[in-house]
């Protein structure tokens, strides 16, 4: 059988004197819809950070297709298809939105620039809905605009696992609903998507598999009715 | 400008020098100009590190000066021709920005800025105590007699000047519109996602100090036969690695004609205040206009016309 498209094994991170992730394990199929929720400061944006490679771990392991990627740069990570959008956009200010999709493009997914290349930013751009802001300057989008970005260019990277990380803050629920569909359609291509989420209804309906990380543990995995039913996971969310 | 005629209008312009230099007589243009030029090369040489990349090098005139007293060194040793210096001083500056980059890139800001600085002192140190090269009080440096087709070395060496300028201008020009321009350029927006979107940020960051500190020294390369006297307080002049800094700045560090826009600019005034005036004033034009440029104009003199020219087609 193949193994896990991801593999975390008892990671830790430490902030000084602060442990922020304590041995995390969890392990993501391939082709999976995975969620990952907890309260705030809770330590899923540094557990993207260690997968992604922002951050090095103090312990652990992570394994992605079956090669331990632990030690690899961020950039290598991307190439291999490991791609996230930031929970607190980080988009290339000086440059429009097309040529924001330009740099994933041509350094990750590897396309030669192009008339190829204009195709695909302007695919990506019409499926998030940013097809008209493609000339814009990133720097003068609203936030909401700047998380579709965020989504968007990582798409551009071409990923084999995307991680959205609160992709949905802030948005309406019809844009939620937009932002859903999405997901699932990259799901079914083929794409194994990890779902960061405060948004309960959200997270819910889309994952497979639900992790919940309360001060740096995992306190519980399974499916979301299971995750419902957990007294741990009402307890960290609503308090003793 | 358009794209199809940068590479026509550069060759125009060399040919253009060369001819002035035949139908000019009066030396003093040339000897004014090359300094010009001069700053164009540091100007444009700075700005691939400091404008794209977004690393601010406080140290230019170290790697202006290791071109120069490598010219001074090569002369003494070999009487190496001018080709050889320009060549070997491109080299040991180059090289001397890859080990910056790697000691210093993990730093970030101001610390980075605070660096290149210390690095200056520690090079000049190392040449005021080198005394194959003159030591602290400096040495003289005999022009060739005689060029072929020039009947002044001056008119010579602004000739080669035009050439470096245009042939560091070229190689910005293209890094700017290359997919390495577009990944510098990711890093000076955001470090972190650029190398998440696939960037490798820190071979990149060695890749533009590299080249950076390559044509700085390309730039003093023919110093030490423009000065015929070299001495370490006039190469490791403060007034360089203000001026590489200034006149990105004022001409705008997002393109590659900002720096050449500023370069010229600041360093004609700069020629004509030392003629006019006195040479003592010239850090304080480029102090002045430096801070009306950061407060009225933050995006330069190509930043501010473009902004204008959309506008009018708005209306
Ligand atoms: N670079 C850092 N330096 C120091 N502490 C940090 C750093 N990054 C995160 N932390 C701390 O680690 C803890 C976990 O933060 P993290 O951002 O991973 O939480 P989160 O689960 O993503 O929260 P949220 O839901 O608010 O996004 C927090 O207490 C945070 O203050
Ligand atoms: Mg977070």
């Amino acid at each position: 059988m193949n193994p896990p498209l991801l593999q975390i094994q008892d990671m830790t991170k430490r902030f000084g004197g602060f442990t922020a992730l304590d041995q995390v394990t969890i392990e993501i199929a391939r082709g999976a819809r995975f969620g990952l929720i907890g309260p705030n400061g809770s330590g899923k944006t540094t557990l993207i950070n260690c997968v992604s490679g922002v951050l090095a771990p103090d312990g652990g392991t992570i394994r992605f297709d079956g090669t331990d990627i632990t030690t690899l740069k961020a950039h290598r990570r991307t190439r291999l298809g490991i791609a996230r959008g930031f929970q607190i956009p980080k988009p290339f200010a000086s440059m429009t939105v097309r040529e924001n999709l330009a740099v994933p493009l041509e350094y990750a997914a590897g396309a030669r620039i192009g008339p190829g290349i204009e195709d695909e930013v302007g695919e990506i751009l019409a499926m998030v809905g940013l097809e008209e802001k493609a000339e814009a300057n990133a720097a003068g989008l609203t936030q909401i605009e700047m998380r579709k970005l965020e989504l968007a260019r990582a798409l551009a990277a071409k990923p084999v696992l995307l991680i959205s990380d609160e992709a949905m803050a802030g948005l309406s629920s019809t844009e939620v609903d937009d932002i859903l569909a999405i997901l699932l359609i990259l799901n079914e291509r083929g794409i194994t998507v990890i779902m960061i989420e405060h948004i309960m209804r959200a997270v819910m309906r889309f994952s497979e598999r639900i992790a919940v990380l309360d001060a740096g543990r995992k306190i519980a995995e399974g499916t979301p009715e299971e995750i419902l039913r957990d007294a741990g996971v009402e307890r960290a969310y609503l308090g003793e | 400008m358009a794209a199809k005629a940068f590479w026509p209008v550069a060759i125009a312009l060399i040919l253009a020098a060369i001819g002035l230099t035949q139908l000019l007589a009066n030396e003093y243009y040339f000897f004014a100009a090359y300094v010009v030029l001069q700053f164009v090369v540091l100007a444009t040489a700075w700005n691939i590190l400091g404008g794209y990349t977004g690393y601010v090098n406080f140290g230019s005139a170290a790697f202006f000066a290791v071109g120069a007293y490598c010219s001074v060194a090569l002369i003494k040793a070999f009487d190496a021709p001018l080709p050889v210096l320009i060549l070997a001083a491109g080299a040991v500056s180059g090289l001397i920005g890859l080990a910056t980059g790697y000691l210093t890139l993990r730093l970030k800001g101001v610390y980075f800025a605070i660096a290149t600085l210390a690095l200056a002192i520690v090079l000049e140190t190392f040449i005021t105590n080198w005394d194959f090269v003159g030591g602290a009080s400096g040495t003289f440096v005999l022009r060739p007699k005689e060029v072929w087709l020039f009947d002044s070395y001056i008119k010579f060496l602004f000739a080669v000047m035009m050439v470096l300028a245009v042939a560091a201008v070229g190689i910005a020009r293209s890094i700017e519109r290359s997919k390495l321009g577009r990944g510098l350029a990711a890093i000076r927006d955001d470090e972190v996602a650029a190398e998440c979107m696939g960037v490798p940020t820190l071979r990149l960051k060695l890749l533009a100090t590299t080249i950076s500190g390559t044509l700085m020294g390309v730039a003093g390369a023919p110093y030490p036969y423009y000065v015929t006297y070299l001495d370490p307080l006039s190469a490791f002049n403060l007034s360089y690695a203000v001026n590489a800094i200034a006149m990105p700045m004022i001409g705008g560090t997002m393109t590659w004609l900002g720096p050449v826009v500023g370069a010229l600019l600041l360093g004609t005034a700069q020629q004509v205040a030392t003629v006019t005036i006195s040479s003592e004033l010239n850090l304080l034009i480029v102090g002045v206009m430096l801070v009306g440029f950061v407060i009225l104009a933050p995006e330069g003199i190509v930043g501010l016309v473009r902004k204008t020219i959309r506008r009018g087609r708005r209306r």
